[in-house]
């Protein structure tokens, strides 16, 4: 751990890069399984069935390696970006999915009988009702989402692709060499760093996008 | 509101619901007519299909056979969310978005057939007032904000907001406290003297009917109906033993039901306006030989009683302020609510006020035996 002040000092200006590569690669993937996961949770909430394999396949995901699905990304789609948003956004999808299934389903049936009571449309009650009740809880599933994103986001080095990562991954394969620890602890404090900023953005964005009347 | 639409007439033919897998239907070839401009009251036991009957109309429910009509409309014809955006909908504990606003609530209907801004702004206030809530108070609040009464009276702005010459009602003072349904209901009778809508409304409390219904429909299993008359002949001669039954015992006290505070002799309190000379009114209610003044504000509504001897030691009544829980009841209100009311109050008599509110005069215990005894000399001779 000697002259690891030094070390990020030194190294700051591509530090700062990377960590704004790893945050960008992050909120764009985010962005991408939020809107993939709201899509999903619209299609299946209705159907029972559609409900219980969507909060399966949520629950399976989960288990599934990330490095796994990285190396054998590489093999199809090649190395770079493209491997690593693929893994970022399938699984940012699985939290988000899981909590859009349980915020529309939570709507309460009345509100939804009394909203179709008034003739309004299938697609109004959606937007104007049930999304509105139920994104509290997505937006929970986004944070979830986005905490999880940050640590496999560190992974995609391992394809090459953008982000701290790198400097773990370089720092692991010197271990004993010069500034190998430092290399480490750099690129994990950078993450938890982001990380921490990231949620602090996501629950000002919950707050600012939760509509007064059901604010808590 | 003097413009607004009256009501239209629905008529039932043969209508059926039969659910997929069960041997007996939901609603079974249910034939009714529904006058315009009257208040139908579905009564019956719990799974009878009356809620199953209502539902039709506006087809949150789909009818299996059978043709309903608003005015000379096939409904099951109709574009159903066009349908359900003439007809008011008023469902138990309100159904209000908690997402919206008061006055957002209300103008969803309106909003939905694209009424310009001005219009839906002053609809807002128009309906606020209609249902005794102050919009500058109210219009911006956000539904927990209120309590469940006014909860419900903001449902039923909020069905009304379009004007439909229909309005269904699902048991909706089933979810608040007696004296709140009972100031519901009396709300509800007052709107109806000046809308003259036609009201579909489901319970199971046959007194709620009694009290509400220009007629009542008394449903059986399968929403079959029974017996579909007026209050008064279901009481004097009921169909069967079920309706018996169902009418429940204690007629004479039913009878008070029937009998509305209109059709009663009204008697004068000591009354005085807020900020008069106290002594004149010391004076007044000492001559009636009172111990006690209603004070009415500026516009003629009771705030509160007031004992004549704190008047006379104050020597004013400029600082009277509003009660919130004096006990009133209206012209609609039945003789039933009114002995209600005497009976949490500790005047023995009962403020009653009219249209907006304002004073009319009171209702004395002894006007209300009386009316039992001659009910009860009527109906046993």
């Amino acid at each position: 751990m000697t002259g690891f002040v030094e070390f990020v000092q030194d190294r700051w200006s591509v530090l700062s890069f990377l960590a704004y590569q790893h945050a960008s690669l992050v909120v764009q993937t985010l962005l991408i399984a939020t809107a993939i996961a709201v899509v999903l949770g619209v299609l299946v909430y209705r159907s029972p069935v559609g409900v219980s394999a969507a909060q399966t396949f949520s629950a399976v995901g989960l288990t599934f390696p990330s490095y796994a699905m990285l190396g054998l990304l590489v093999g199809i789609v090649s190395i770079g970006v493209l491997p690593s948003v693929i893994t970022l956004v399938f699984f940012g999808v699985l939290p988000i999915l899981r909590n859009v299934v349980v915020g529309l389903t939570g709507v309460d049936q009345t509100l939804v009988e009394s909203a179709r009571g008034m003739g309004m449309t299938r697609l109004g009650t959606l937007l104007r009702l049930e999304l509105p009740l139920a994104w509290p809880v997505i937006m929970t599933g986004v944070r979830v989402s986005g905490q999880m994103l940050m640590g496999i986001a560190a992974i995609a080095a391992y394809a090459l692709g953008p982000g701290l990562g790198g400097y773990i991954f370089s720092g692991i394969s010197r271990t004993g060499g010069a500034n190998a620890t430092n290399s480490i602890v750099a690129g994990t404090v950078g993450i938890l760093l982001l990380a921490v900023l990231l949620d602090l953005a996501l629950n000002l964005v919950t707050r600012l996008t939760t509509p007064r009347g059901i604010r808590v | 509101m003097s413009d607004s639409e009256h009501g239209q007439s629905i008529r039932l033919e043969n209508v059926t619901k039969r659910y997929p897998g069960q041997r007996t239907p939901a609603v079974d070839d249910v034939t009714m007519e529904i006058p315009a401009g009257e208040i139908v009251m579905l009564v019956g036991p719990s799974g009878c299909g009356k809620t199953t009957t209502m539902k039709m109309i506006n087809r949150l429910i789909e009818p299996t056979s059978g043709r309903i009509f608003i005015g000379d409309d096939d409904v099951t014809k109709a574009n159903a969310d066009d349908l359900r955006r003439h007809i008011g909908y008023v469902i138990q504990g309100a159904g209000l978005f908690p997402h919206m606003s008061v006055g957002d609530n209300i103008a969803l209907v309106p909003r939905l057939l694209k009424w310009d801004k001005k219009k839906v702004d002053a609809r807002i206030d128009e309906l606020l007032e209609l249902v005794n809530l102050d919009p500058g108070q109210y219009r911006d609040r956000y539904p927990k904000e209120l309590s469940g009464g006014q909860q419900q009276r903001v449902g039923v702005a909020r069905a009304l907001a379009a004007d439909p010459p229909v309005l269904l009602m699902d048991e909706p003072f089933g979810a608040v406290d007696p004296i709140t349904r009972q100031r519901l209901q009396d709300e509800l009778l007052r709107l109806q003297e000046e809308l003259r809508k036609t009201i579909v409304f489901v319970t199971h409390d046959f007194d709620e009917a009694m009290k509400l219904g220009d007629r009542i429909a008394i449903l059986q299993v399968g929403s079959q109906i029974v017996q579909y008359d007026t209050p008064e002949a279901i009481l004097a001669d009921p169909a069967d033993e079920f309706v018996e039954d169902f009418v429940g015992s204690g007629t004479a006290l039913k009878q008070l039901s029937l009998t509305r505070v209109r059709d009663v002799e009204l008697h004068d309190a000591a009354v005085a306006r807020v900020g008069a000379d106290a002594r004149e009114a010391v004076s007044a209610a000492r001559d009636l030989g009172r111990e006690w003044i209603i004070v009415l504000d500026d516009q003629d509504r009771p705030l509160r009683w007031v004992p004549v001897r704190d008047v006379e030691r104050n020597g004013t009544l400029s600082s009277v302020t509003r009660d919130d829980d004096l006990e009133a009841v209206t012209l609609s209100s039945t003789l039933n609510d009114a002995l209600d009311e005497m009976l949490t109050s500790s005047h023995g008599v009962v403020v009653v006020t009219g249209r907006r509110n304002a004073y009319q005069g009171v209702v004395r215990v002894e006007t209300i035996m009386d009316a039992m005894q001659q009910l009860q000399g009527a109906s046993s001779p």
